[in-house]
């Protein structure tokens, strides 16, 4: 008897072993419903696994007691609420008790405030949860058609860490720059793009820039307009295997996969999705960019650059963020409407110093960054 | 008869090792001491060597070797030399063609495709001389070229994905990059840039040639084996002989399906088959981003593609107003 045999067999059974354990299938059994013609292959497939882990970690916590909308407003009885000044004394408090549920449940009112002095704008994350408030009512009223009126809250996000668990920032990955290891930005094990050797920059690319998503010639011949290749096309598809591992849904949840780009075959999902892949990028750059001067450097990436958020950052595995349960049904006149748009210098912000951090009005923002029509006014 | 139900070759041979006929002048001798490993004639002939190596076999494995090396090394400096990850990684990492910037230029930057180009070449080198090394030793040893012309036509599909296609595109970052998953994805990403490869007749032509040859290859395969109760792998030696394992193949499939190949033909089928996958094939890459952009509306066109009924109402291409 030889002995390599059993060392290979040895080998060969770890390797199988791996490969079955360790790869992340779904194991049977496996929800499949047809969405789409039928012969056309079109289900969307659902992990009755996943499906249960996924109800046990989505449950939205309940609200905790409904607040009296009348009486004194809050801008009257407390100084410094520049953003929820409308709502009634019963209703900011009931929605400050929440907010410390959504986000610092373990740290309490200080994780924002002086409790010392509530009103003082001296702890950052107080500026950014004010900016954060902004940003919840942009999403509520002005992106209905990706968030529907189900509409997010901060626990939307949150789900009780101070960091939303699902956040990304700049990262080039190892590598020597000099000689050697040319990689075009993708051949690593990339989670962004589902593990696989997808391009790890794509959430830089579409969810903070604005390349274009679309490579496919709209010409059965060639005209000589698209200049995208195969290149473009892997990045692209890294952006939608980050959309499918978020949202827990295959490519069939929005496309005809025998014609990826054709919208006539598509389910109206994709036109969700569309919507949504433009809300993530106008979050990053009007909301969370501009917070760059208040993030202290432990709130930063390693490249020195703000978290930024992507499709996991609410979906979190799931199509629908807490299996489509509406919070903000208890949360309309805080965070359902726009009260106050007005943004601060952010330049001018030191943490531990600054007590009081004044929105602007649109006509004390710098004219030369808005657009004509208001700069006019 | 338990005998011939078996997986691996049941019976060895053991004697002198052959040492081949004599090679003409001005050829370099066989290297190696010939020797018989049990294990190995379970699956084949026991006997490993003399092997000809040769000035264009050496050639061509250094050159194969060089190109190995380069795409190694550079995959290992993408991970920034970390053993761990190179090893851990191994499978994700990939040497890339330049960038589409760069077009056709032979001399882009050496970190940004220039070790791609230059792996390109040794490995294109190493691949072509080994082919013609194929055609002398078949040459050498009197027989046809068919093993070389098969060989070519791989060598063909190689050559238009890497070089030919994306010359005719104007730019090296059209071509496949040197790694495992890397290049998978190139496959997948290449089929939907252009449309669906699916919609690509020659594209279909490779596949069927491709599963016929699998299926030719079982059926041939099974025949022998099936008959190797009677000998039947000694195929020449019963060919015109009645009751022969030759003869009941010949009729088992006669019988079955109303035609039999014969002997010689079945070969004949195999060797075509597959020689049409990759030929086919490369026909379909080289027609693909050159003359078709979108294989699937040329699809539509030519009425191949079967329409479906409306089923997902008022979908509309929510950029067609305006919005990006």
């Amino acid at each position: 008897m030889r002995l390599w045999i059993p060392f290979a067999a040895g080998a060969g059974a770890l390797l199988t072993i791996a490969m079955v354990v360790g790869a992340g299938w779904d194991l049977p059994p496996v929800d499949t419903q047809q969405v789409g013609f039928r012969g056309s292959g079109m289900v969307v497939v659902k992990d009755r696994e996943n499906t249960a882990t996924l109800a046990a970690a989505n449950v939205a916590p309940p609200t905790p007691y409904e607040p009296d909308p009348t009486g004194a407003r809050a801008r009257d009885v407390y100084q410094n609420v520049q953003v929820l000044g409308d709502l009634s004394e019963d209703q900011f408090n009931h929605f400050m008790a929440s907010i410390t549920e959504w986000v610092s449940p373990e740290q309490g009112c200080n994780y924002c405030h002086n409790e010392e002095n509530l009103a003082s704008d001296e702890v950052y994350t107080k500026v950014v949860a004010r900016r954060m408030i902004q940003m919840n009512q942009a999403i509520n009223v002005d992106w209905q058609n990706h968030v529907q009126q189900t509409g997010v809250t901060c626990y939307t996000c949150h789900r009780g860490n101070p960091v939303p668990q699902n956040v990304w920032f700049s990262d080039p990955g190892p590598g020597v720059p000099g000689m050697a290891g040319y990689r075009a930005g993708q051949n690593l094990a990339s989670p962004v793009a589902g593990n696989t050797s997808l391009p790890h920059d794509a959430l830089q690319a579409y969810l903070l820039d604005e390349k274009p998503i679309r490579v496919h010639s709209t010409t059965a011949l060639p005209t000589g307009e698209n200049t995208a290749g195969t290149k473009e096309t892997e990045q692209t598809w890294a952006l939608m295997m980050h959309m499918s591992e978020s949202l827990g849904a295959n490519c069939m949840t929005c496309h005809n996969s025998r014609a990826f780009n054709d919208w006539d075959q598509s389910p109206p999902q994709r036109v969700t999705a569309w919507h949504g892949i433009r809300m993530v990028r106008a979050i990053n750059n009007e909301y969370m960019l501009g917070l760059a001067p208040v993030f202290p450097a432990n709130r930063k990436g390693p490249e020195g650059d703000v978290y930024k958020v992507n499709c996991a950052t609410c979906h979190q595995g799931a199509q629908k963020p807490l299996l489509g349960v509406s919070m903000l049904k208890d949360y309309v006149d805080s965070l359902g409407k726009k009260t106050e748009t007005g943004v601060p210098n952010y330049q001018d912000y030191k943490p531990g110093e600054t007590q009081l951090m004044p929105s602007r009005t649109s006509d004390a923002i710098d004219p030369a960054a808005v657009p004509t029509k208001v700069a006019a006014k | 008869m338990n005998e011939y139900q078996n997986i691996f070759t049941a019976i060895q041979l053991r004697g002198h090792p052959e040492a081949g006929i004599a090679l003409p002048a001005g050829d370099s001798q066989r290297h190696g001491t010939p020797e018989f490993v049990h294990w190995i004639g379970r699956i084949g002939n026991a006997q490993i060597g003399p092997i000809y190596l040769g000035f264009l076999g050496t050639v061509s494995l250094v050159c194969g070797i060089i190109a190995f090396e380069i795409i190694g090394l550079n995959m290992w400096a993408s991970v920034g030399w970390d053993p761990i990850q190179f090893v851990r990684q191994l499978f994700w990492l990939a040497l890339e063609p330049p960038p589409a910037k760069y077009g056709l230029s032979v001399i882009p930057p050496l970190n940004e495709g220039g070790w791609w180009l230059i792996a390109g070449f040794f490995l294109t080198t190493s691949v072509l001389l080994w082919w013609v090394r194929m055609y002398r030793r078949a040459r050498a040893l009197g027989l046809g070229t068919h093993v070389p012309w098969a060989f070519a036509s791989a060598i063909f599909l190689f050559l238009s994905l890497g070089f030919i296609r994306p010359i005719l595109m104007g730019s090296w970052a059209e071509a496949v990059p040197f790694g495992i998953f890397p290049h998978l994805d190139w496959t997948a990403a290449f089929s939907i840039r252009y449309g669906n490869l699916y919609y690509n007749p020659f594209h279909c032509l490779s596949i069927v040639f491709l599963y016929g040859s699998v299926l030719l290859f079982a059926m041939h395969g099974a025949t022998i084996l099936a008959v190797s109760r009677y000998g039947g792998e000694r195929e020449l030696e019963q060919i015109t002989d009645r009751g022969t394992a030759s003869e009941r193949a010949a009729l088992f499939w006669r019988w079955t399906m109303g035609f039999n190949a014969t002997m010689e033909s079945v070969h004949r089928w195999a060797w075509w088959f597959a020689v049409l996958t990759p030929l086919t094939g490369a026909i379909g890459i080289l027609l693909t981003g050159t003359v078709v952009d979108n294989w699937f509306l040329w699809g539509i066109k030519h009425g191949i593609v079967s329409p479906l009924p409306q089923v997902f109402e008022g979908v509309v291409d929510p950029a067609l107003g305006g919005a990006q």
